[in-house]
Formats: C-alpha cells, structure tokens, sequence
C-alpha cells in the first residue's frame, strides 16, 4: 500500500517537474556547458561563476564535468545535442580532435561557445565564437604598470612560468613589448618558477644573492600569483620588505594575492577572470534576439587591481574560489 | 679488483663531485661562500644549498635503506603531498601543533606500511606496488585539501621550515636529526647488516634466519616516514600545501641522489651520508643553475651534462683508466704514457 502510494507520489512529482520544464522551455534559454574539470582553484572559480552569471539571466545551465577527459566532453556534448539544448558551452581540455562531434551539433543548428581556451579545427565556422583572455595583453598591462609606477625605470627579475607553457611564452612576450618601449627598464635575471610557489621562493631566494643581497632589485615580474607569493617570501627572509624595496607584480587574480596586497606586501596583480561564461551568455542572447553572430574571439577584460581595492576584492572572492 | 680499493677512495667520487660543482658554482658566482646572519639565521648561497637540499636529502635517506634491499619507493612526492595536506588542513581547523605533526606523521607511516605490506607478503615489484600510491597519493592529498592550496599562519608549524637552531635553519637541523637517528639505528644494531643481506639475496639470508618480511616492512616505514618530514618541511616553508605541486617528480631526485651517492640499485652495501651528499650535490648544481643567469630553457641540459660528468667518474669500466695514487695495484694505462705512476708502463 505505502508503496503504490510512493510510486505515484513520485509518478505525479515527475510530472510536475516535466510540465514546469516544459513551460520554462518556452522563455528560459537552455545551455549545456561540459567543463574540463576542477583541477584548479581557478576552475573551481570558473564553474561557480558560470552558475551565477547564468542565475542572473534567468538562464537554465547544465553543467557536466568531464574530469580531465576530451571522451566525456565528446559524450557531454553528444548528450546536450539529444536533449536539444539552446546552445553548448565547451572549456576544451585539448586543442584537436573536436571536428566531428562539433559537426553532429552544427547539424542539430545548437550554437558552441568556446570558453577559456581554443581549439584547431580546418572549419571555423564549427563555433559560433570563443571566450577568453588576451595572455600576451595580461604581460603589456603588468609592464605598462610597473613602467609607470616607476617612471620608465626599473631594474626588473622575472619569475616564468613552465618553459615553453603557452601562458608563459605569452605573459614574457606582452611584458617585453613594455620593456622594449623603456630604455629604462632591463629584465636583469629571469629564471622559471614552474607556477609553484616553492620554486618561485627558492628562485627569488637565488636572485637575492646574485644581486647584491636584492639591492639591485626594483622589482620582481611573476607569470603568476602563485609564484608571488613565493618570492614575497623569500623577500621577507631575506630582510628587505616586499612592496616596498621591491615591487611586486604578478597576473591571476587569485585570492591569496589581494591578502598580500591588502598587508602591504604585493603591489598590482592583473586579473584573469575566471567569469567567461558571463560576456558568453551576452553574445549568445544578443545572437538568439536578432540573429547577429558575434565576432569570432570576444576577448574578456584584463583588469589591473592595486592594494586600494585589495580588502574589498579579497573578502568578494575568497568563497568564489 | 674494484672490491680490493680502501675506503677512502671508495667515496672520492662522490665528495669529489660535490666539490667540484661547489668550486664550479664559486668561479660562476664569487660571493657563493660568503654567509652572514640575518634576522639571528645562517643566510648565503652556501645556507641555500643546505636549506634546499633538505627535502631530497630526507628522502634519500630513507630511499637509501629501500634500494638497499633492492628495492625502490615510487611514491615518496605523493606521500610528501599527503603529510603536507593533512597538517595544513588540521592547523587550519585549529589544531595544536603536536597533533598536527603526531597526525602527518602516522599518514606517512601508514603509507609506508601499505607498500611494505604490498611488497613484503604479497611479494608485488617494488616498483609497481609503489606506483600505485604515487598515482593514487596525490589524488588523496586533493582530497584532503579539496584542490586548492591551503595556507596556514601558525608560527609554530612554520617554524618547521623558516625557522632556526642556533642560527642554522630547521630544515638543515631536522635532516642531520634524522640522518643521525638512522644512521644510529641501523649501524649500531644488525638491522644494516640484515638489510643489505637481503638485498644481496633474499631467499639465502631468509635461509640464514633473517625475517626478511619485517625488515622489509621496516624499511618501507622508515622511508615512508622520512618522506613525511620531508612534506612537512616543504609546507611549513610555503606556509601552506599545495597537493598538485608538492613533491612532484621528487621521487626522482631521490633516487638519483642514492645513485649519485655510490649505492647500487641491484641493493646491498649503502651508503647514508653519501646518499645525503648525493642529494647535496644535486641541490648545489640546481642552485648554481640559478645563480648563473643561463636561459631558464638551458636548466635540464645543465643538469643532465653535469649529472653525466658525475656519473661518468663512478663508472667502474672508466675509473680503471684514471690515475689512482691510494690503489695498491696500479692500473695499466697505456693511452697516458705520463702516468704518474713509476710502475706503469710496460
């Protein structure tokens, strides 16, 4: 008895949520959205943000996550095509091998947004547009800082990525183009810091020594804040204040790095912001409105944040991530 | 004919090659050697070297011990990475600091029980029962921090990795401890001997009463153990425990400082100290990179020329065309015709 009851209890509930579905279908926007995964403190950051910008909109997000494996996104994305979602978003974990899955939704007509990272593909025209940063503008907008705070002049060391990492190529190339520009300024040492913040600590440790105990130092460049926070210390063990004796400008955004800015110890950090899904849902309403396609690359904003902000930024984003 | 040379110049290569690349580093570097205090602690390249080395050195101690029963640990980095990640996420839901440490330590301990067990009684390769927890270890370590770096402002755990002794850094202090401690444990008892009997071979020293399932488990522990000390130094020196990078491909420098160090991965007589010199020896190249200015896409070639170089003096075949002044039978050179060597020569 209990049980027939439970089965029609649930027999009525599922109806009530597939009438409900059906009758939001009619006004609500349906995006698929397969993430790579939550490998990082960015991504973690990346999918929640998502969430949110979609809540915003009033627009239904299906997230699913594909831990690490271009298979699961394919599957993901085959799955969004059945259901006959609105548009699908994809954070490709990899650059090849998209061509026909990305075929089968061209075909069903469901517009793909790429977030975060592109692919090679012979056929553009397989996505509708591409979410994200500009990494060589990240390094331009930290070295244009550095120039201007310094007056052109500045003795900069380098923390680098992982060699040949495609951040890390880019973040150097952008910064250089400013060095370039100032006859002032010289990278005297650049070394990598593999992103870590124990190996960005133990270069800085070795740049201190080899400049002269860091007096020669004006101020130190990290392709990432992690590696920041690794040298701020090294700066402090060697008995010079960071922020002060030496300037400290990294890129990410993350929210140890506003910490440091707000104690006075990290002085500008370039945002990569990890709300690519929000300039996604823009462009795709914009294209469902009047049917105007969106260029191919919207590139999303590198913001610079000095310690003015710091408190505020810190304390808005460390549940984000 | 090798077996025949004395001791001392048994570890000449291996003391040899850390001077070496410490001269290499003072010509590229001429301030290399000069130490001063800062805030009451040790503070020059040479401090660096020490400092750095540590956690190879902590690994390579208890590695040391593994490879002497011809074994070999793979998993060292991802246990680094779950003793970092337990004491970084307990002192940050307050724990005290005895705990804290008590805590990453038994993690360790038990990591290094589960693969003496596995390698032990269920008699698994000891490098594919390692690889399992390298593989699986960093995965629980993102567990245990839930993917992101957990930072920590406890002075005391920090202490651990900044810190000093009568000006010289803990991580410096905490390695000669430990060298010491172990070095007592296995030359003062049989269990050295035990060890390297069953490394030679397992079966016959089984045959002559040694249990070898327990010395194996013992080593495994061991370096289990020193494995986690050294994942707490590296945590309490970035104030927090970063579980996708801690200890990464460590396990590697490991096992090559044991080799730099003259023991033999085919187990048997070993080597601590020079394993520890071995792991020194790493960190000074490493360290001398830095401090050069090369191209930072120049780092693994550096490394690898001078590790070939260092490894090329320990090569049995070439040493037997290298003067030996302290070899009672001198070697027959006929490509070095100005040998010192009086008897040389036909």
């Amino acid at each position: 008895m209990s049980r027939t009851w439970l089965i029609s209890a649930a027999a009525a509930a599922a109806l009530l949520i597939g009438l409900g579905g059906a009758q939001a279908a009619d006004k609500k926007l349906v995006v698929g959205f397969s993430q790579i995964g939550s490998e990082s403190g960015w991504r973690a950051a990346e999918t929640k943000t998502a969430k949110t910008e979609a809540e915003k909109r009033g627009i239904d997000l299906k997230i699913s996550d594909a831990q690490q494996k271009q298979e699961n996104q394919i599957k993901a994305v085959r799955s969004f095509v059945a259901q006959g979602v609105d548009a699908i978003f994809i954070a490709p974990v990899v650059a090849t091998g998209w061509d026909s899955v990305l075929k089968e939704a061209k075909e069903a007509k469901i517009p793909v947004v790429l977030l975060d990272r592109q692919i090679e593909t012979r056929d553009p025209g397989l996505y509708m547009t591409a979410v994200t940063s500009d990494t060589v503008l990240e390094g331009r907008v930290a070295g244009e800082w550095l120039a201007k705070q310094t007056g052109g002049t500045c003795n900069v060391v380098e923390l680098q990525g992982t060699v040949g990492s495609s951040p890390a190529i880019n973040r150097k190339k952008g910064f250089d183009e400013v060095v370039a520009k100032n006859p002032g300024m010289k990278i005297i040492r650049t070394q990598s810091g593999d992103f870590t913040r124990a190996k960005g600590k133990e270069v800085m440790e070795s740049f201190i020594k080899a400049e002269n105990g860091g007096k020669g130092i004006c101020a130190v460049y990290a392709h990432n804040d992690d590696m920041a926070v690794g040298a701020i210390q090294a700066i402090k063990e060697a008995g010079l204040k960071p922020g002060k004796d030496i300037l400290v400008v990294s890129i990410d955004g993350v929210p140890d790095i506003f910490k440091a800015m707000a104690d006075g110890e990290a002085n500008a950090t370039v945002e990569l912001t990890p709300n690519m899904a929000g300039p996604a849902f823009d462009a795709l309403i914009a294209f469902k409105k009047d049917g105007k396609a969106p260029p191919k690359w919207i590139q999303t904003e590198s913001a610079l944040f000095t310690p003015d902000t710091a408190k505020a930024e810190y304390e808005r984003r460390k549940d984000a991530y | 004919m090798t077996r025949s040379v004395s001791g001392p110049s048994r570890t000449l290569p291996q003391y040899g090659a850390l001077a070496a690349v410490l001269l290499a580093n003072w010509l590229l570097f001429p301030d290399f050697f000069s130490i001063r205090l800062q805030d009451g602690r040790l503070f020059g390249s040479l401090i660096d070297v020490l400092n750095r080395g540590a956690p190879v050195a902590l690994l390579a101690i208890g590695m040391t011990m593994v490879i002497a029963t011809r074994g070999v640990d793979l998993s060292v980095g991802a246990v680094m990475a779950i003793s970092g990640a337990v004491a970084a996420t307990l002192t940050q839901a307050g724990w005290g600091l005895a705990p804290v440490l008590a805590a990453s330590l038994a993690a360790g301990l038990l990591c290094g029980l589960w693969n003496g067990l596995l390698v032990a009684v269920l008699r698994i390769q000891p490098i594919v029962a390692t690889l399992i927890l390298m593989v699986a270890g960093r995965g629980i370590a993102q567990l245990v921090t839930e993917g992101q770096i957990v930072t920590f402002t406890s002075p005391g755990l920090a202490f651990i990795g900044s810190g000093s002794f009568l000006t010289v850094p803990m991580p410096v202090v905490i390695t000669a401890i430990l060298l010491g401690v172990t070095a007592l444990l296995v030359r003062m008892t049989a269990l050295g001997l035990m060890i390297e009997a069953v490394g030679v071979n397992r079966l016959s020293s089984a045959g002559a009463g040694v249990n070898t399932p327990v010395v194996l488990i013992a080593v495994y522990v061991w370096c289990g153990l020193c494995a986690a000390v050294a994942g707490l130094v590296v945590a309490a020196d970035i104030r927090g425990a970063d579980a996708n990078n801690a200890g990464l491909w460590l396990e590697l420098d490991a096992i090559l400082a044991v080799v730099v160090g003259g023991t033999s991965l085919l187990g048997g007589r070993f080597g601590l100290l020079l394993s520890v010199v071995g792991a020194l020896t790493i960190q000074a190249m490493n360290t001398g990179i830095l401090l050069s200015g090369f191209k930072p896409e120049f780092n693994l070639i550096v490394k690898a020329g001078v590790l070939m170089v260092v490894l090329l003096l320990q090569s049995p075949t070439l040493t037997l065309f290298l003067p030996r002044p302290a070899n009672p039978r001198p070697v027959r050179a006929p490509a070095k015709p100005e040998s010192p060597s009086p008897s040389a020569g036909a």
